[in-house]
Formats: structure tokens, sequence, C-alpha cells
């Protein structure tokens, strides 16, 4: 038997390195430079640079990593690009909402840079897997590093706290979803998304309990009812720019490793995992927002919220198993939550003076006299988070409920529709405070110039998506022609 | 099949009769006048000092952490230093490059100063 | 030969150990041991899989390795992150860090 390398273009996961090489340059930097502002602008430069990369990609099918007579290990299509453009965005979004807020709660740190670093390259790698084993190693490199994020404000016993119980939840749902990948490689020899799809028979037993597995695995992920639990903790307890970073990164990423696995691997199961994500999605509406009524933290609400958006993406992805322009529908949604959330977040961060002030809803009132531009831009936020037009919010509710009627899911369409009216009372208490009510305080506070820019591009994106989305819709749609047609091995 | 069990049945009979019998005969044989210095934890060497359930220095973990680390490396090594008349210059390459980023968070760790007791 | 499902319902008792462990257990470092168990189920399951369906590719065989290093980096950030806990709080039971709660 001779070796023969595996066919390697280390071009094509560059994205991947810059980031992955741009953290292990930080490692050594920190033995003998230890100026914060040094490694903040060195990670810009990196998650820029892998952004440039990234879009060249564009329009272009890629396979990596391949061995003799099987499929590639990485690929990159445009749906990988589409995705990884949204997750290099929210990593620059963390990093300009976290400049001042850093440096005034004294959490300014290397690490905070390498981890999330090394944590992107794993959300990355999430979205171009091509391989189950793949799926999950990239699962624990987008993992480990947020489990510490979590608890990186070490004086504050809620921050520990929320960290310890994300981390053994994290844990236990990677074990299952590991052991599903195990049942799948049982029932078909192979663990490559293609050959998965190749070999597959629809109603085998085991192939059923490693779907199953794999769903429950993902859920704990993007936080989905019955597996919800962790997410309003780790919100409210880790520190608000990893919250940030969490609630968009983690959660896209898992939307693509979902999309991708299920999609290409498993649409001989489609029938049985449409109806199980649907039911998913239906009750992740309903309780993600009938309990963020009566929240008074507005991380712990937002927390919340966000788990009623994964029901939204859901949706998506159950329409996905019938017609595959339902992931475009999907993608638009992520692009528009991308915007939405990085910008809400920023105006929290903004209010949080020091660890843990000022993010109670009452801290709200007569934001609108204090900081008239802030509690203008918030407006835009939590009418997008609500679903109300012309903003990015309603335009990914738009297309998604379109999908979910195209597959016939109409229950699931008018479900989310009721509850999008439901979330309104609390996305618009909000509102209500900062613009009904005279606050405690009247002194303005003070932004910086990074967050402002931050909020400024949410509040362009947010609007942008709101007011022209059909050609947003097109790109998302162009994503997702790569997904579905398989990548032939070499 | 019911020959691999064979095996095991007579493996599980006499296992345990060999170690039995030499700790059996040392019971029967030795002479038995125990005394106070006889009956310590260790009968040679440090005396041993109140009790086992304490709290370790913290120091001992991290070494502990940083070490299943490299732990964890050499089972990567093992299937490439077994293959490795086959794999050729490649398979070198791909494990140097392995052994640098470990390298790098070792040094990492050194620059922390975690490594120094304290 | 054993048959290939002795393997498995072994494998599958270890996993429901581990499930039972970290829904039953309140003690951090006994919920840690138990997702170790969770993956050791799994990696005895890739080794039958390998050995008895593909024989001739070494998948299985290197994918146990992967997930025993993952277990590894696990463990490592786990165990910190609950020694961190306990300096300040003094405990590592579940139920007793119920800071965040509303």
């Amino acid at each position: 038997m001779d070796f023969q390398p595996p066919i390697i273009n280390l071009l094509i996961v560059a994205p991947l390195l810059i980031t992955m090489g741009a953290g292990l340059f930080l490692m050594l930097l920190n033995i003998f430079c230890k100026r914060d502002g040094v490694y903040y602008w060195l990670t810009l430069a990196a998650i820029a640079a892998a952004l440039v990369q990234n879009v060249a990609m564009w329009g272009h099918e890629y396979g990596t990593f391949i061995a003799r007579g099987s499929y590639p290990m990485v690929v990159s299509d445009n749906f990988s690009v589409f995705l990884n453009s949204i997750l290099l965005l929210s990593g620059i979004g963390t990093l300009l909402i976290s400049r001042n807020y850093l440096h005034r709660t004294k959490l300014e740190r290397p690490e905070f840079y390498m981890l999330m670093l090394f944590s992107l390259s794993g959300m990355m790698m999430m979205g171009m897997a091509n391989d189950l084993i793949l799926v999950f190693v990239a699962l624990e490199l987008l993992s480990i590093p947020l489990y510490i994020m979590a608890g990186l404000a070490v004086s504050r016993d809620d921050s520990k706290e929320s960290a310890m119980k994300y981390f053994l939840l994290g844990a236990f749902s990677s074990g299952i979803f590991v052991y599903g990948i195990a049942l799948i490689y049982g029932a078909t020899g192979a663990t490559a998304l293609p050959a998965v799809y190749a070999v597959l028979e629809a109603g085998s037993p085991l192939a059923m309990a490693g779907t199953a597995f794999l769903m429950v695995g993902f859920a704990f992920k993007i936080g989905a009812v019955p597996f919800h639990m962790w997410t309003p903790d780790v919100y409210e307890g880790a520190p608000t720019v990893v919250t940030a970073f969490m609630s968009v990164g983690a959660k896209v990423a898992g939307f693509a490793a979902l999309l991708r696995v299920f999609t290409v691997a498993l649409p001989a199961m489609s029938d049985a995992w449409m109806g199980a994500l649907a039911l998913i999605a239906a009750l992740t509406l309903i309780i993600g927002n009938v309990v963020a009524l009566m929240q008074t933290n507005i991380k712990r609400m937002l927390g919340y919220s966000s788990i009623a958006h994964a029901g939204y993406l859901l949706i998506g992805v159950a329409a996905a198993g019938q017609h595959s322009e339902a992931v475009g529908s999907v993608l638009l949604y992520m692009l528009a939550y991308l915007f939405t959330t990085m910008g809400a977040f920023g105006v929290v961060i903004a209010l949080e003076h020091k660890l843990g002030e000022g993010i109670m809803l009452e801290d709200y009132k007569g934001l609108a006299k204090r900081n008239p531009w802030l509690s203008a831009a918030m407006l835009v936020f939590m009418l997008s988070l609500t679903g109300v037009p012309p903003t990015g919010g309603f335009s990914g509710k738009f297309y998604i409920f379109r999908s979910a009627v195209e597959a016939n899911l109409w229950w699931l369409a008018i479900i989310a529709i009721m509850t999008s009216v439901v979330s309104g009372y609390y996305y618009l208490r909000v509102v209500f405070y900062m613009y009904m009510f005279d606050g405690d305080r009247t002194e303005p506070v003070y932004a910086g110039t990074a967050l402002k820019t931050g909020l400024l591009i949410a509040l362009v994106g947010t609007l942008w998506l709101g007011f022209f989305p059909a050609g947003w819709f097109e790109l998302a749609y162009k994503a997702v022609i790569g997904t579905t047609q398989l990548l032939a091995g070499g | 099949m019911l020959d691999n069990w064979q095996f095991i049945a007579i493996f599980v009979l006499f296992a345990p009769l060999i170690p039995g019998a030499a700790i059996g005969a040392n019971w029967l044989l030795s002479p038995k006048k125990p005394n106070r210095i006889k009956q310590e934890t260790y009968e040679c060497g440090v005396e041993a000092v109140g009790s086992s359930w304490i709290q370790f220095k913290v120091q001992y973990y991290i070494y502990a952490l940083v070490f299943v680390v490299f732990d964890i490396e050499a089972v990567f090594l093992f299937p490439i230093a077994a293959a490795y008349g086959l794999l050729g210059a490649f398979a070198v390459v791909e494990i140097v490059l392995f052994v640098l980023i470990l390298v790098a968070a070792l040094a990492y760790t050194w620059g922390d100063g975690s490594l120094e007791w304290v | 030969m054993i048959p290939m499902s002795w393997y498995l319902i072994f494998s599958a008792a270890l996993f429901a150990i581990g499930l039972y462990g970290v829904m039953a257990r309140r003690n951090a470092i006994a919920i840690l041991m138990s997702v170790e168990l969770l993956l050791n189920a799994v990696n005895i399951n890739l080794v039958t899989f390998w050995r008895y369906r593909t024989p001739d590719r070494s998948v299985g065989l290197a994918w146990a390795v992967f997930v025993l290093a993952v277990a590894a980096a696990e463990a490592a950030v786990g165990l910190a992150l609950i020694i961190s806990v306990y300096r300040n709080r003094d405990s590592v039971i579940a139920e007793e860090l119920d800071l965040l709660r509303n």
C-alpha cells in the first residue's frame, strides 16, 4: 500500500488560516508586549483581511483536503462565503462595540482577542466542513473559547457561574451530538456529507436515531426549546460584549452547520426531520416570546428574544426540507439579525458603565432626553426585532413566512405571526420607557468613537435591508445553490 | 465463537489463584509481631502527618492542565510514528506544524508566568 | 467473533449511565465525569463500527483519537472553570449556584 498525500489547497481555507494564525501570533506577542491597543488593532486588521479574502471567493466552488478516492473535508461555496461574511462582520461589530467597554470595565486583556479569533475560526469552519467529524471539531473550536470568554469577568461571581453553566450544558450537548455522528457512521460507513447522502436509505433506524441525536445537539447550540435553559442565564452573566458575540456568532454558526448537514447529507430523511424541526420551531417561538414578556433585565430579555429568533430561523430550516429556496430566506434573516442584534447590544453596552450597571429596564427611562441619537437607534433596532417595516427584521420575517407558506407549513406561519405581535409588547416597552418617562439622570452617556461607528454601521445595515431587501435576497438565493449540489470527490 | 469464551473462562479461574497463592503463603509463613512503626502508611520513608483531605496549591492543577495537552499530543504522534515508513516528507511537515502550534501554547503559558512555582 | 451488537449494547449502556449522571448528579465534577462517559461511549461505538463496517479504511480509529483530544481539551477548560468558581464560592454543587435566576 503506497501513500499519496491528500490534495491540499490552502488558499481555500485562507480566511481560517488568517484568523487562527493571528490568534497564535497574539499568543506569542503576549510574552513581549502588554499594550492593549496593539491587540485591538491587530485583531481588527486580521478579521478585515480574512473578510476580504473570503469575499474574493464568492461565485466559486472549491474543495480541499481531498484524500485519495474520497470527498473533500472542507468546501468553500457561496453558502459558506455568505455565512463567513456574516460571522466576520459580527467579529468586527463585537470589536467596535467592545473598545471602550473593555477599557472602562477593566476587562481589557489580550486573552479576549485571542479567544475571539479562535472562536471565530471554529465558527467559520462550521459552515465549511464537509465531514461530520470536522463539524464536531469545529463545534468544539467555537465553543471552548466561548466558555472561557463567558467567564472573563473574573471579579464577578455571576460571570464565572454563567461560564460554568455554559460549559456543563455545552459539553453535555456536544457529547450527545458526537454520539449521533457515531450512529450515522455506523448506519452508512461514511462521515463525509455527500458520502452519507449517497449511501443513506430512508427509514434506517440507526440513522434515524443518529439524526435525532444530531438534532438535540444542534438545538442546544442554537438555543431552541426544550434545550434553551442555559441561554438566559449565560446571556445575563457573561460580559455584555461576549453576549453580543455569542448571540450572533454561535447562533449563525450553529445554523450554518445545521443547514449544511441536513440539506446535503440527510435529505433522504427530510420527512422525519422536517416535522420534528417544525415542532421545535413552534415551541421555541411560543416559549421564547411569552417568557420574554416577564423580563426586567434587558440582557435576559434579549436572551429570550434570541431564543425566539432561533424559532423564526428554524421555520426556514424546516421549510428547506421541501424546497431549497428556503435556505436563502434563512440567510437573509441571519443578515438582518446580525445588524439588529449587534446594534441593540451596542446601545446596552453604551449604558453599562460599570459591570452589571444600567442593564435593568428601569435604567432606560428618559434616555431620549439624555441621548436622542442613541435612543433613535435603539428605536430602530427594537422595531426591527419586532419585525415592523421598513426595517431589516421585517424583510427577514417576510421571506421566512413566504417560504413557510410555500412549504405548506401554514400553521407554523400563523403561530409565527401571532408570536411576532406578542413580541411587540416587550420590545416596544423599551421604547416606551425611553420616550415616555423621565429618568433620575439627565447627563448623556459617553459612547466613544468605535461604538458610534459600530452603531452607525448596524443602523445603516438594518435600514438598508428594510428598504431594499430584493437585491439582498437575490444574493442570499445565489448562496443556496452551492449547498444542494454535491461536490464530486477527487 | 465459544472457543474465545473458553479461554476467558480459564483465565478468570486461574488469574486470581496465582497472586492469591503468593499472598496466602506469605500470610501462613511470616511471623506476626506488629508494632506502631510497622503499621504506618509508609513503613519506611516519610512520616505521614495529618489527613490527606487538604487543599492543594492551585499550581498543581495548572501543571496538570498543561500536562494534559502534551499527553494528548502523544496520541497524535504515535500513529505517525507507526506509519512513518509509508508517509514520508508530507507527514514530517504536518507533524512539525502540529507540534509548533503546541509549542506556541507552551510559550504563552511560560510568558504568562504560569509555569513559575510561587 | 463476538457479535457487533454486544459492543453496541455496552456502549449504549455506558451512554445511558452518562446521561443519568448528567441529569441526576449535583456536583459539577461528577457532571463532568458523566460527560466523559458519554464521550467514551462514542469512542467505543466508533471503533466498533470501524472494525465491523469499514475495516479496510481506518477512519473510525482516527476519529476516536479526535474525540479523545476534544474530551481532554474540554476537561482542561472545565476543571479550570470549576476551580475558579470554587475559590470564590466554596461550592461546586450546581444547585447552589443560583445567582442567575429571575
